[in-house]
């Protein structure tokens, strides 16, 4: 600031105004990724993102390019369309993946053996995408009346009665049930081009990928309109922007059907490229995974989305049971590694960490095999070569099925204390901390990393609402004190 | 259209009992969420997990003990212990939950300790699927403490205490409402003659004014947690001796019919979460009976979402003021 500056002036808060020079001098690794988002411009960003998307058919298999690819493309887009409604608006709608199921369900009915109907996509999508926003609109009249936390439980509830309902209630209609029940609809005809089936995996993720590409285009200039600007205010401070006059229910209700829309054409594709719809895809852990996507990356930021869908999904893939176990597991020692390079400073205070780490588990494990052979034969869970190195160093033990669980719960206590503490003790915390979290990986989640990856799910939610509630590239609330 | 089923006095008075007993456990479960809601203004989605652990934590002392089918004590301590260590241990576990998940959020944008309490309610649930695997566990309490379970006999909290039109109101029922009215009426004492309870009420009236005034408003904020907690533990084991059956998923219908009684009541008041359970309990248990058990939930969300668009502040509570 120059020094003429330096006085009170009339109107503007000293705090306030100097939010973004704040905001220029963040250091450490969120600091550079929030200025290397500032500095690209916006085109670029989705030019280097578009011609890296490109490549992935050419060199991943089959497989791979449905589970990273597709569903990679088919989170952005979810994450895109909750983003204007939590992120531009700032109204916690915890009903979006009903929306998405609706869309998904919905194009099912209308491009299916079910009822032997089959439009093409160029009709039924549209068609989808509009009802679901209309479907929005309906469920976001109760924020009209309905202040902040009831319309969370509103939406709350109609998520879970849109399961109820397309699982258990499944009524009737034209001779058969209209959801299918338990068992969904099936045999969902793939998206077409003006009659062009895409059969393919590349064809599918090539669409998808376009759709995304003009999603995200829209939603750019969208967010920097009058509209997106109007959005954002009303997330600020709602009761600031109706005194600014602006039509703050008539924009909340634009928020909430865009996003719905969004969803709609979600679902459009996520049936499409699935063939099949249950109600378990449109239920309470996706709808967390959606939420840990939009908020890892940064609530109200596009690049924020993009990223955020990319690591949720990758990490995602990796734990899923299906998948080979090493890879979980490398993951998991990478995050940790990652994790320690980027809290723990300076580097020397990192060197004795990782030191004592090597250390505690060589001196732990050989304590144990001393104490008991049986305490160290367990049967390590097989998986690359990080298993050898693991197997003689984790404590893995044979017959004492309490010690996982015992485990666990230590863990989690530590890592609660560990926030409690601060400076040396901190370090010295964290050196039983990791140690006891590579034993806990070893004994209980390597055997379910589906449910380990709901659990870290959770307790990133809980994290990053803590320590970085804005996310990665989200921008901070002004705070007006 | 013949209707025979509303005539019969007996299957109406089996689910005017089903809906007592079932509408105190959710009025429990409501109170929590009201209590906290009403000093907070948060709404606490973990609130149906910590119900949960309650149920598992009644589980673990009864396998201790011997479990159901040869307890080592008799079944009256048993039980008590049970429903002690639930509650201590989910008290706790309230208090844990509100330092680490919501303090540090005190005053963050209201969107994020909601989130924040979609995490701890993720968590708990996985954690528990973790820690207890994907099976249901029983209590038994069908043979709980009979002389002969290896051939089913029925144990004492099974036998019949009065006889309404012949249907039998068991023991287990008894105690479950028995235990319902005690808590309740501790609780009304606690908020309306104690200091802490005088404190709450200053703190849910103005927390900033309170903290002038010298209360230590982050206290009060704990031990608010702590109650709401331990009568969400009470309800776990009373899930669990009622309906015999404790799983990892449990928490999150139960929970959002608790909160569902509670936001019917009236948020924020207590007489309100009881009379809010009591309704949700005999809707779902007559929409069960006469409708069929699918539509027993959808009928609860029916109310609630009636409720919210015709009374947004409940039967008993007071209309919000949105301060400027």
């Amino acid at each position: 600031m120059e020094a003429g500056e330096d006085r009170p002036r009339v109107g503007v808060d000293e705090w306030v105004a100097s939010h973004d020079d704040r905001l220029a001098e963040r250091t450490g690794f969120a600091g550079l990724a929030r200025k290397i988002d500032d500095r690209v411009p916006a085109w670029a960003r989705l030019t280097l993102f578009a011609a890296v998307a490109a490549t992935l058919p050419l060199w991943m298999g089959r497989g791979d390019l449905f589970a990273y690819g597709i569903f990679t493309l088919i989170y952005i887009l979810l994450g895109l369309g909750l983003n204007v409604i939590v992120g531009n608006a700032g109204l916690l709608d915890l009903g979006y993946v009903a929306l998405f199921g609706f869309g998904a369900y919905f194009y099912a009915l209308l491009s299916s053996e079910h009822y032997g109907i089959h439009w093409p996509s160029a009709i039924s999508i549209p068609v989808v995408v509009v009802s679901t926003a209309l479907l929005g609109l309906v469920l976001g009249i109760p924020s009209r009346r309905l202040l902040g936390d009831y319309l969370a439980i509103v939406t709350l509830f109609f998520g879970q009665a849109f399961v109820v309902f397309v699982n258990a209630a499944n009524p009737t209609v034209a001779g058969h049930g209209l959801t299918g029940g338990p068992n969904g609809i099936a045999d969902i005809d793939p998206n077409d081009i003006f009659g062009y089936d895409l059969s393919s995996r590349t064809q599918q993720y090539y669409f998808i990928l376009v759709v995304v590409l003009l999603v995200l285009i829209g939603l750019h200039f969208l967010s920097e309109s009058r509209t997106g600007r109007a959005w954002r205010a009303l997330r600020e401070d709602p009761l600031a922007a109706e005194a600014m006059s602006m039509p703050v229910n008539r924009l909340k209700l634009m928020a909430f059907a865009f996003g719905a829309g969004i969803a709609g054409l979600a679902g459009c594709i996520f049936a499409a490229v699935l063939t099949a719809v249950t109600s378990g895809n449109f239920a309470l852990p996706i709808l967390i995974t959606i939420y840990a996507v939009v908020i890892l990356g940064g609530i109200g930021s596009l690049t924020g989305v993009v990223i955020g869908a990319i690591v949720i999904n990758v990490s995602f893939q990796f734990l899923a049971p299906e998948n080979p176990q090493q890879n979980a597991r490398i993951l998991f020692y990478a995050v940790i590694v990652l994790l320690l390079v980027l809290a723990v400073r300076p580097w020397w205070r990192l060197g004795i960490v990782l030191g004592g780490v090597a250390v505690l588990g060589v001196a732990a494990h050989a304590i144990a095999a001393a104490i008991s052979p049986s305490w160290t034969s367990g049967a390590v869970v097989e998986g690359g070569r990080l298993a050898g190195v693991t197997s003689d160093w984790v404590i893995i033990p044979a017959g004492h099925e309490r010690f996982a669980n015992a485990a666990y719960i230590a863990l989690v206590v530590l890592v609660l204390t560990l926030t409690r503490v601060h400076g040396w003790w901190r370090t010295a915390l964290v050196i039983p901390t990791v140690y006891l979290s590579a034993i806990v990986w070893e004994t209980s989640f390597v055997e379910q990393p589906a449910v380990a990856r709901w659990i870290l799910f959770g307790a990133l939610l809980v994290f990053l609402m803590t320590v970085r509630p804005q996310g990665l590239l989200g921008t901070p609330r002004v705070e007006i004190v | 259209m013949d209707l025979p089923l509303a005539f019969n006095s007996e299957l109406f008075v089996q689910l005017l009992v089903n809906g007592i007993t079932l509408g105190s456990l959710y009025g429990l479960i409501a109170l929590g969420y009201s209590m906290v809601y009403g000093i907070l203004k948060l709404l606490n989605f973990a609130h149906g997990d910590v119900y949960m652990i309650g149920a598992f934590v009644g589980y673990g002392v009864l396998t201790l003990l011997g479990g159901p089918l040869s307890p080592n004590i008799a079944i009256a301590p048993l039980i008590v212990l049970m429903f002690l260590a639930a509650m201590l241990a989910c008290g706790a576990l309230g208090v844990v939950i509100e330092r680490f998940a919501y303090r540090p959020l005190r005053d963050a944008p209201r969107i994020a300790p909601l989130i924040s309490a979609l995490g701890v309610s993720f968590f708990l649930q996985n954690s528990a699927l973790l820690l207890f695997g994907a099976q249901f566990r029983s209590y038994d309490s069908f043979v709980l403490g009979s002389k002969n379970p290896e051939f089913f006999e029925p144990g004492p909290l099974t036998d019949p205490v009065f006889v309404v039109k012949h249907v039998n109101i068991q023991l287990v029922q008894v105690i479950v409402l028995a235990t319902t009215a005690s808590l309740m009426v501790a609780l009304t004492l606690l908020v309306a003659k104690t200091r802490i309870g005088k404190a709450m009420r200053a703190t849910s009236y103005d927390r900033e004014g309170a903290a002038m005034m010298g209360i230590d408003t982050d206290r009060v904020i704990a031990s608010t947690f702590f109650m709401g907690s331990l009568l969400a533990g009470a309800a776990g084991v009373m899930f669990g001796l009622l309906f015999s059956q404790v799983f990892h998923f449990m928490g999150f219908l139960a929970g959002l019919k608790g909160f569902t009684a509670a936001v019917v009541g009236g948020i924020g008041s207590i007489p309100g979460a009881m009379l809010g359970g009591l309704l949700v309990g005999l809707a779902e248990a007559f929409a069960a009976g006469y409708l069929g058990g699918r539509w027993a939930d959808l009928t609860v969300f029916g109310i609630l979402i009636l409720v919210l668009l015709v009374r947004p502040s409940g039967l008993l509570g007071t209309r919000a003021i949105q301060k400027v």
